[in-house]
């Protein structure tokens, strides 16, 4: 009998939080519309559509390398499991072609499909909910006016409760802020088209941001430095890993092009950004680079802005072998015994030294590397394993992939020669277990 | 002296561990079949195949070699008695100067090891670190997807089922 009235209250008290979790969770349908004629839209409107979606990269989500542009199907693995893009063609069945503009914008600004399902935030809303009405508008143009594609993208992997989509909604209480970019008025013209540029629709912090438990982005750490795809995305704050110090000019010809001197080449993940960057108006390339330079901070001695300084210092201090071909036989002389050099000398000197072989494009100097000097060996072992294919256009050497040659041991052994000899960080931890776990996910993907 | 597995034999070397593979075949051993192109992994002129898979001859420095079973084109046939890959760059006619040859024919090697059949593109896909400066691109498509439908009759006669497409 007394236990009647707690229980009641109890009983009471989850109904009103289940229907307040109703309340935040439930998102009403929008209703379908016939799909657009392509006449319909303004080409102004479609061509500034065509930059924004290029500068969002919008294409390299939603494209499964090998499938038609825009039809989904592209797996994503986050630590929750595998999420699958959505096809984003005009077709009525499969695509997005019965969505209204109001529909869309509603998608972009706050994370919920057109029939009311909230969206994984794999899919950065939490960036485009800044982007200006206008600017959603033209996207919306240059999608409708896109090839429409029959394709059904495969059902997410989630494990238990990331597949239950409700559960986005408290996700969304605790970690996102809908509202639009407000700009600084103490900040000029450039900068502020750099910080929308940068903060809403390239997404900058969905890689290089760190992330909570839950997935969310840490927004007291902006740009502090994350991951993407079994890569690290470096911090571009003032925990910078790269020894030379960035310029904006650097950094505008790095965005454009996938390489800069002394920085090196694009690589992973990064590499769709300048190959998409590359077709847009230079004005807006030229903010997102001023803006990303005002948050990597100016030059200082610990990272100074003239390379040659770091390699002049670091061949003083150690001396790097270089095979050469007039090399005598016999078991290296007085060169050093560790396997780590000789396999350095052999196979990455004649790129990567000054007095290695010359020719017109070469791999840079390793002590000017920001890879060499993260605080994960990933990149790099990324890097060693598979080479780098230089980004369309850029005026870089191909990197061969060393997978072949090396086994899991020796690339470890060359890798932590590289680091001590290259960088002042400290040394990696665990890097053969790192080597063997990079090649066994790049052959199981 | 370091010992290196090639084309099943051992072989006892006398050079430095950071000896590129590609200098030690031709000089020390008179496998001239590889060829120096640019010694920096940027053309495939030098590609052997090291543990099924294909690798730059000219990068990778015997010293890691040790214990490893590296093919060469000698491995693969002589002149009276070509291999299946040599006989359809033969009857393909895939060669100009024939520089880049080896390098290409190894590379192949390496794919119909991993892939009995290949398509069309993973064919390109596969070949691209193998340049060739005479354009003979077509021809030596041809005589690797020559060589992956022979190999592909010759294991379906052999497992008596016949020529199944």
């Amino acid at each position: 009998m007394r236990l009647k009235r707690p229980l009641i209250v109890l009983i009471c008290v989850l109904l009103l939080l289940g229907l307040a979790f109703a309340a935040v969770a439930w998102q009403p349908v929008i209703a379908a519309t016939e799909p657009p004629e392509k006449a319909a839209f303004d080409k102004a409107l479609i061509a500034n559509g065509a930059q924004l979606a290029l500068i969002g990269n919008c294409n390299t989500c939603h494209t499964n390398p090998g499938s038609p542009p825009y039809a989904g199907g592209r797996p994503l693995p986050t630590p929750f499991g595998t999420i699958h893009s959505t096809n984003v063609t005009p077709d009525p069945d499969t695509g997005i072609g019965r969505w209204s503009e109001a529909a869309f914008l509603r998608s972009m600004h706050e994370g919920v499909s057109r029939d009311g399902r909230h969206l994984y935030p794999a899919f950065p809303f939490d960036h485009f909910t800044k982007l200006s009405t206008v600017d959603v508008r033209a996207i919306y143009a240059f999608l409708m006016t896109r090839e429409p594609v029959h394709a059904q993208s495969p059902s997410n992997d989630l494990s238990f409760p990331f597949n239950v989509r409700p559960l986005i909604a408290v996700w969304k209480l605790l970690f996102f802020k809908p509202g639009q970019f407000q700009p600084d008025t103490a900040k000029d013209p450039e900068w502020n088209r750099g910080a929308y540029l940068v903060e809403g629709l390239a997404h900058c912090g969905a890689c290089h941001t760190p992330r909570n438990a839950l997935g969310a982005e840490k927004h007291n750490e902006f740009l502090a430095g994350g991951e993407s795809e079994g890569w690290h995305a470096p911090a571009l704050n003032a925990a910078s890993p790269a020894p030379v110090a960035w310029t904006a000019e650097q950094l505008f010809t790095y965005l454009r092009h996938g390489f800069v001197k002394p920085h090196g080449v694009a690589a992973g993940p990064m590499q769709p950004t300048p190959d998409n960057l590359l077709d847009v108006a230079e004005q807006d390339v030229k903010a997102i680079a001023a803006y990303v330079g005002s948050i990597l901070g100016p030059a200082t001695a610990g990272r100074p802005e003239r390379p040659d300084e770091l390699i002049t210092r670091r061949q003083n201090e150690h001396a790097a072998p270089v095979w050469e071909p007039s090399s005598t036989t016999g078991s290296g002389g007085s060169r050093p015994t560790s396997d780590a050099s000789e396999i350095y000398a052999g196979a990455c000197a004649q790129c990567h030294e000054p007095s290695g072989r010359s020719f017109s494009a070469r791999g840079i100097h390793l002590a000017q590397s920001k890879t060499v000097a993260m605080p994960d060996p990933r990149n790099l072992i990324h890097i060693i394993l598979e080479g780098i294919e230089p980004p369309a256009g850029a005026p870089a050497a191909l990197m061969p992939g060393f997978g072949a040659a090396f086994t899991d041991e020796q690339l470890a052994a060359l890798i932590t020669f590289v680091r001590a000899n290259f960088s002042d960080q400290p040394a990696w931890n665990g890097v053969q277990d790192q080597v063997r776990k990079v090649r066994h996910d790049k052959n199981g993907s | 002296m370091i010992t290196l597995n090639v084309n099943g034999r051992e072989h006892q070397v006398d050079a430095g561990r950071s000896t590129p593979l590609l200098y030690v075949l031709r000089d020390d051993l008179g496998l001239n079949g590889a060829k120096f192109g640019c010694g920096l992994g940027q053309c495939g002129a030098c590609t052997v195949v090291v543990d099924d898979k294909p690798a730059f001859s000219c990068l990778a420095p015997i010293g890691v070699l040790q214990g490893r079973r590296i093919i060469t084109l000698e491995g693969l046939g002589t002149i009276d008695n070509p291999g299946p890959l040599q006989r359809a760059f033969i009857d393909e006619q895939a060669a100009q100067c024939g520089y880049c040859i080896p390098g290409m024919i190894m590379r192949a090697h390496a794919l119909l090891l991993a892939k009995a059949s290949p398509s069309a593109s993973e064919i390109r896909k596969h070949m691209k670190p193998n340049l060739c400066r005479c354009g003979t691109h077509m021809r030596i498509l041809a005589a690797v997807r020559r060589a992956a439908s022979a190999t592909r009759s010759a294991a379906a006669n052999t497992s008596g089922e016949g020529a199944r497409r």
